[in-house]
């Protein structure tokens, strides 16, 4: 199970910066998630799944 | 399963209830049929997870020539002419994510958060211009308009000498008692000044999103919409998500201590509030072919009304959803919508709710209303809802 990124679904709405800033954050021309630093997202962070589960283009999902 | 007779949308709020939903809407399944204002017999989604589902498929499309009209705005039942260019809320992908990637980075969480100190700056001197009126004034045009337009006028680029001019024509495109021929005026308004505007920044760049916008892949007729829309939707929403909030806060006074117990309480309660008070509550999906829905099929064509102010108040979603709870975890909210359409604005009203009303509350701790709350003058037929005045008091210095 992982975090899964499809920046073309992305819409820049900024969901995941703002829940989960740590770990996302937002390219500064296109505004669509650009993950921060190098580690991959942690699935069993809360933060990380609420940027999951608000993110409105599903560009951010869960891998089965 | 029993069959519900198609009827129109509802929009008649209980009263005395200035923050509920219609009743009639909340009597409707989370899915049923609905007469449009042209006698259309599509949709009507009012549960939260069919809203949200619906708002991301991309099996529903956004544009304008497709969509029945909920309701009829001054007799006008549609059809609603396709999006020009640039017309971004009425266009599907790719042509929508186009302007979305020219636009959103402008409106980043990174970039609005910076923005927050100048926010503060003018929320005080909106504060200021208040307390030297001395208690007992209508806090709408002092506060809940002067914030955001300043705001958004200093992020375009427009001067804010006209700002009253905007105001009156934003609140005019909005307003489904105005008359279409009153509506389009208020937009060919607003549109024939930014396009002197565009002009100016085009020859003569200044520090500012307009000018910025100049200089990219937009086209000059483009570039006129966006601007259009971008003021007229800085305008209006914040304004009445600021006038209705207070007006709620007021009418929950237990409530209004939290609002200065720092930023995280803050965060928290903005959250709150967009969902408990839904000012932009209705939205419109078009299915582009036969789309299963909650065990009913959405034939090509239909169009599908999302009532997000029922939506947010759906108990499988949010316990207690009548309930006013400046603590409760509000994340998920439809308020700012969903799908790839979701407002693009919303991290810069985030800031505008936060650093104004927890501003308002700090400086005037005793603020309340001058008039009983049944007096206050709330918008009935309006595509934002919000109030026309709110007059209000506080132990003077």
């Amino acid at each position: 199970m992982g975090i899964v990124i499809d920046r073309s679904l992305c819409v820049g709405a900024g969901m995941c910066a703002l829940s989960a800033p740590g770990v996302f954050d937002q390219d500064p021309d296109e505004g669509t998630v650009t993950p921060v630093g190098g580690a991959a997202p942690d699935p069993g962070d809360p933060a990380v799944r609420r940027a999951v589960d608000t993110c409105p283009s599903g560009a951010i999902t869960l891998a089965p | 399963m029993t069959t519900v007779t198609p009827e129109p949308l509802p929009t008649e709020r209980p009263r005395g209830c200035p923050f509920d939903p219609p009743s009639g809407l909340r009597d409707r399944p989370r899915l049923s049929r609905m007469v449009y204002a042209d006698g259309h017999v599509g949709w009507l989604v009012t549960g939260h997870a069919l809203a949200r589902s619906v708002a991301a498929d991309r099996r529903f499309s956004s544009r304008h020539e497709l969509m029945r009209l909920p309701v009829a705005r001054a007799g006008f039942t549609g059809p609603l002419p396709p999006a020009t260019p640039g017309m971004f809320i009425g266009l599907d992908a790719p042509e929508h994510t186009r302007y979305r990637r020219l636009l959103a980075g402008k409106f980043t969480v990174r970039r609005m958060n910076t923005l927050a100190e100048r926010v503060g700056e003018i929320t005080a001197e909106c504060l200021d211009a208040m307390a030297a009126h001395g208690p007992g004034l209508d806090l709408v045009p002092v506060f809940a308009q002067a914030v955001p337009a300043l705001v958004i006028c200093e992020l375009l680029g427009v001067p804010t000498d006209d700002r009253e001019r905007f105001q009156r024509l934003a609140e005019a495109a909005n307003d489904l008692d105005a008359g279409l021929e009153e509506t389009q005026a208020a937009m060919e308004e607003l549109g024939g000044y930014i396009a002197g505007l565009v002009r100016e920044k085009a020859e003569t760049p200044t520090d500012d999103l307009l000018s910025d916008l100049t200089t990219g892949d937009l086209s000059f007729e483009e570039l006129v919409t966006v601007g259009t829309l971008l003021l007229g939707a800085g305008l209006d929403t914040t304004a009445n998500m600021l006038g209705l909030g207070v007006f709620a806060l007021l009418t929950h006074p237990d409530q209004i201590p939290v609002m200065r117990e720092g930023p995280e309480a803050v965060e928290k309660a903005v959250e709150e509030l967009l969902r408990y008070l839904t000012i932009a509550h209705t939205g419109v999906r078009v299915a582009l072919e036969d789309v299963e829905l909650a065990g009913q099929v959405i034939r090509a064509g239909e169009s599908v009304t999302i009532a997000a102010q029922a939506a947010n108040r759906d108990p499988e979603k949010f316990a207690d959803p009548d309930t006013l709870d400046l603590r409760r975890d509000s994340a998920g909210h439809l308020s700012f919508g969903h799908g790839p359409h979701q407002c693009l604005g919303q991290q810069l009203a985030r800031v505008e709710l936060r650093v104004a009303l927890a501003g308002l509350f700090a400086r005037f701790p005793t603020l309340r209303l001058a008039v009983p709350a049944d007096e206050v003058p709330v918008r009935r037929h309006a595509d934002i809802h919000g109030v026309h005045s709110l007059p209000v008091t506080w132990d003077g210095e």
